[in-house]
């Protein structure tokens, strides 16, 4: 009798453990052979690329070891390397506030720049990252002003009468949209109505004046100036027989709009906002002063230059053109003809026209169009003129988001009851702005490096800085390298962060189901 | 209003660039501030210094024209302007006073509507080239690449001269200084050409200095000085005698050391004209009676200002050449203050 489980020669109970890869087929040698020389063509490429690679290390490590620092001039920094191969950085060293701040800026109120660019950080959080908590977006709101105070200096009462005005706008506009009854709106917009149309008819009578003022001083030498004092002349002749019926058709619109309240709450806040800033704003904000005053030395928008200024141009633009690129998109989307021609217009044309084009008409042009004693500042021309350029590019961009919205999504808003805004601000802008994202930060960052455009109207950014009067000072002609290379530097730095934020912010939304 | 002002603006600029000329002592007075056009940086001629001071020969003469008019040699608005933009700026009255290495030209003075108010540099186009090319003449140069700077006249008098000549060249566009120089020694021209000055001045920043040569052509007459919008006659004639008083007081021995002194009064009667102890100079400008001696105080006479600028022991290291006083057969000259 045996035994027959003693019989079995061998049973594994448990599987081997798998034995390392040969040598030729894992591990670096692996990753080498299969990513630099996998064939004869990508081994000569790797080689070049090695050899280019080396040559360029050979070349700028020394260049930057060899790196003077402390030197007051770029003759000195000769002297110190002696013919070897290095960098001047003392040029940086010693500029260092001119790149960064510009050179008029008063260096006691760099603190002022530093303080809201860390603020900036603040109040741009909550509205980068959704976790945290809303109630931030306060302060996000708030931000523009204690940044255009920590900047410009002045008075702190300026800024804060402006967001007090904005706030009473906004709130008459919810007062008579919502909050009082018809009867009450019907004499509102009669007002509002009489108001409005005796205005453009007299804006209408005083165009024709001065159309035929025109023409008259046109006159009637040559065929053009015959032609000119025609148009003239027959578009004076609309003017004057059409200002009082538009005036009362205008009018009559707007009272005849009191039932949904839409067009009457807009306007009668915005005849508000017009005559609070005209005549309420100087004289709130002085006697506010003149109780409490909380005031920063001033800096004039012409002080304002190196790396700041293309952080102040960046920063201001981007956020003003989004909400106004948004606007011309569903313009142009709109049934209306008249919104629609005008945004349709107002975007090729801005599309037409290179971005220098328009800077140089903001420098030069509207010099003579202003009176000269007219003190429209610089920065304030050359922002809105970018500003009007980048709002063009994003409103096609997110026209592009509107349009790859399924039309479902849209019918499907109708059906739930929701009129236009509400469907646009619940259902068809989040899904089409997120669609937009990508597009949006390619235009912000394209838009973000071509603040260095206005180097070309003689403002001092950090490029103006480099050419004008770093390269220019009896110190540090010659000096090429160094300042760009830190002027690329910063801008990548800059430009990185946002792609690699933007490239987050889509992988957060995205909401598909692959 | 303001659709009027649109619409009356867009009519005739040069109705509103004729208003904006109307009393310029006034709005500068009124200002307290002289707005002074100056380039974005020509070294020794305007730059700003470490701390952003303007410093240079340019700057000098916006200092002691606000010296002059407002009493202080630092109420100047430095306007920085391109070559392209500068004109403009003056027209629409964005500046008062142009003071950046303008050359004085027939088409400027009677076409652009501007008046020079006299030269306070006198310079001509050079030519420089490495030495291992072996030119020693610029109408050697034919079939060259040139490196030139656009909007300039040295544009125009490049081609003028190669015409002339009936030899050819290539030029080699470039918006600034700077980038013309490093053009330049990187080799994308076998010439350089600007004004001599700039030329000797970006020479001594080289690194080689002795591996180029300037060729002894200078093919222009490039008169440089500032400028004032036309139909302001007063105000032309406060920056003229600004710029004269400078010089003559350099003829007649006026320093910034003895200033002082001979301010007391003097038995030299045109001294005593020039610096307000005698006469009525400064009332027929509508200015004090001390605004010469204001304008010396600020950074001495035309000479001290050339030495401590542009002056042989500075890094630019020009000579005075042409810019010597009459009396020592140069052209700087000014007529006699009586």
């Amino acid at each position: 009798m045996s035994d027959s489980t003693s019989n079995v020669a061998f049973v594994r109970t448990e599987q081997i453990p798998p034995s390392a890869p040969p040598m030729a087929a894992s591990g670096p040698v692996k990753w080498v052979k299969d990513n630099l020389f996998s064939g004869v063509f990508n081994t000569i490429l790797t080689l070049v690329a090695f050899y280019v690679v080396a040559r360029f290390a050979v070349f700028v490590f020394p260049w930057f070891y060899n790196g003077v620092w402390d030197a007051a001039s770029r003759k000195e920094c000769l002297e110190i390397l002696d013919g070897v191969n290095g960098a001047c950085f003392a040029v940086l060293v010693d500029r260092w506030d001119h790149l960064v701040f510009g050179f008029k800026y008063p260096p006691e109120g760099y603190w002022r720049i530093i303080l809201s660019v860390v603020l900036l950080l603040v109040a741009a959080a909550p509205a980068l990252f959704s976790s945290l908590p809303r109630k931030l977006l306060f302060f996000t709101a708030f931000y523009p002003f204690l940044a255009f105070w920590l900047v410009w200096g002045g008075s702190l009462w300026l800024p804060l009468t402006i967001l007090g005005l904005i706030i009473a706008t906004l709130l008459i506009f919810r007062l008579i949209s919502s909050e009082i009854s018809v009867d009450v709106r019907k004499l509102v917009a009669g007002a509002i109505g009489v108001i409005c149309g005796a205005g453009l008819a007299y804006l209408l009578f005083i165009g024709a004046q001065e159309l035929v003022f025109i023409a008259n001083s046109v006159g009637t030498e040559g065929l053009v100036s015959t032609v000119a004092y025609g148009v003239f002349w027959i578009m004076a002749i609309f003017a004057y027989v059409f200002c009082i019926p538009m005036g009362i058709f205008v009018g009559y619109a707007i009272f005849n709009s009191f039932e949904d309240g839409g067009l009457v709450s807009i306007v009668a806040s915005l005849l508000f906002a017009y005559l609070a800033f005209s005549f309420l704003l100087a004289p709130i904000w002085m006697a506010l002063n003149a109780v409490a005053p909380i005031e920063l030395p001033a800096v004039a928008s012409r002080d304002m230059g190196g790396f700041m200024l293309n952080m102040l141009l960046g920063t201001i633009c981007v956020s003003l053109s989004i909400p106004l690129g948004i606007l011309l998109a569903l313009g142009r989307q709109s049934p209306m003809p008249l919104i629609k021609g005008v945004c349709v217009v107002f975007i090729e044309f801005i599309r037409g026209v290179p971005l220098i084009t328009l800077l140089f008409v903001a420098n030069v042009m509207l010099a003579y169009f202003l009176p000269p004693e007219s003190n429209f500042d610089l920065i304030l021309r050359v922002i809105i003129m970018i500003t009007l350029f980048s709002a063009a590019y994003i409103a096609e961009v997110i026209r592009g988001g509107l349009a790859a919205l399924p039309k479902g999504q849209y019918e499907a808003a109708d059906s739930l009851g929701l009129d236009y805004a509400q469907a646009t601000r619940l259902i068809i802008l989040p899904q089409a702005l997120k669609i937009s994202i990508p597009g949006i930060v390619n235009v912000a960052v394209g838009l973000f490096k071509d603040t260095t455009l206005v180097s070309i109207i003689s403002m001092f950014d950090l490029v103006g800085m480099i050419r004008g009067p770093i390269q220019n000072s009896t110190e540090w002609t010659s000096v090429y390298w160094e300042v760009y290379g830190f002027g690329a530097l910063l801008f990548f730095v800059v430009c990185y962060s946002i792609s690699q934020y933007s490239q987050w912010l889509e992988r957060q939304l995205n909401t598909s189901h692959h | 209003m303001k659709k009027s002002v649109f619409l009356g603006a867009l009519t005739v600029a040069g109705i509103i660039a004729g208003g904006a000329s109307a009393a310029t002592l006034d709005e500068v007075k009124a200002r307290g501030k002289l707005n002074c056009g100056v380039t974005t940086g020509v070294p020794g001629f305007a730059e700003p210094d470490a701390s952003g001071v303007w410093q240079g020969f340019d700057v000098a003469v916006c200092r002691a024209v606000a010296a002059a008019v407002l009493g202080d040699g630092n109420a100047v608005e430095f306007v920085p302007t391109t070559g392209k933009t500068r004109f403009t700026a003056l027209a629409s009255g964005e500046i008062d006073l142009l003071a950046r290495n303008t050359t004085w030209t027939f088409s400027r003075d009677v076409d652009l509507k501007f008046e020079f108010t006299g030269v306070n540099y006198y310079d001509g186009q050079g030519f420089m080239v490495p030495t291992e090319l072996g030119v020693a003449s610029a109408k050697d140069l034919d079939g060259a690449t040139v490196c030139i700077q656009t909007g300039t006249t040295t544009e125009l008098n490049l081609a003028d001269f190669f015409r002339s000549n009936n030899i050819s060249y290539e030029p080699v566009p470039i918006e600034t200084g700077a980038e013309a120089v490093q053009q330049y020694i990187a080799g994308a021209c076998d010439v350089y050409t600007t004004d001599a000055s700039a030329l000797a001045a970006q020479r001594a920043n080289f690194e080689d200095p002795s591996a180029h040569v300037l060729l002894p052509e200078i093919v222009s007459k490039e008169p440089l000085g500032p400028l004032v919008r036309h139909g302001d006659n007063e105000w032309a004639d406060i920056a003229r005698w600004t710029l004269n008083a400078l010089i003559t007081a350099e003829e007649l021995g006026v320093t910034s050391v003895n200033l002082e002194e001979l301010s007391a009064g003097t038995e030299n009667p045109e001294v005593n004209r020039l610096l307000g102890t005698e006469g009525e100079l400064g009332s027929m400008l509508g200015l004090d009676a001390g605004w010469a001696k204001a304008a010396l105080g600020v950074a001495g006479n035309y000479g001290e200002i050339f030495e401590k600028n542009i002056g042989a022991a500075t890094p630019i290291g020009l000579a005075r050449g042409l810019n010597a006083q009459w009396t020592d057969g140069g052209l700087i000259y000014s007529p006699p203050f009586r």
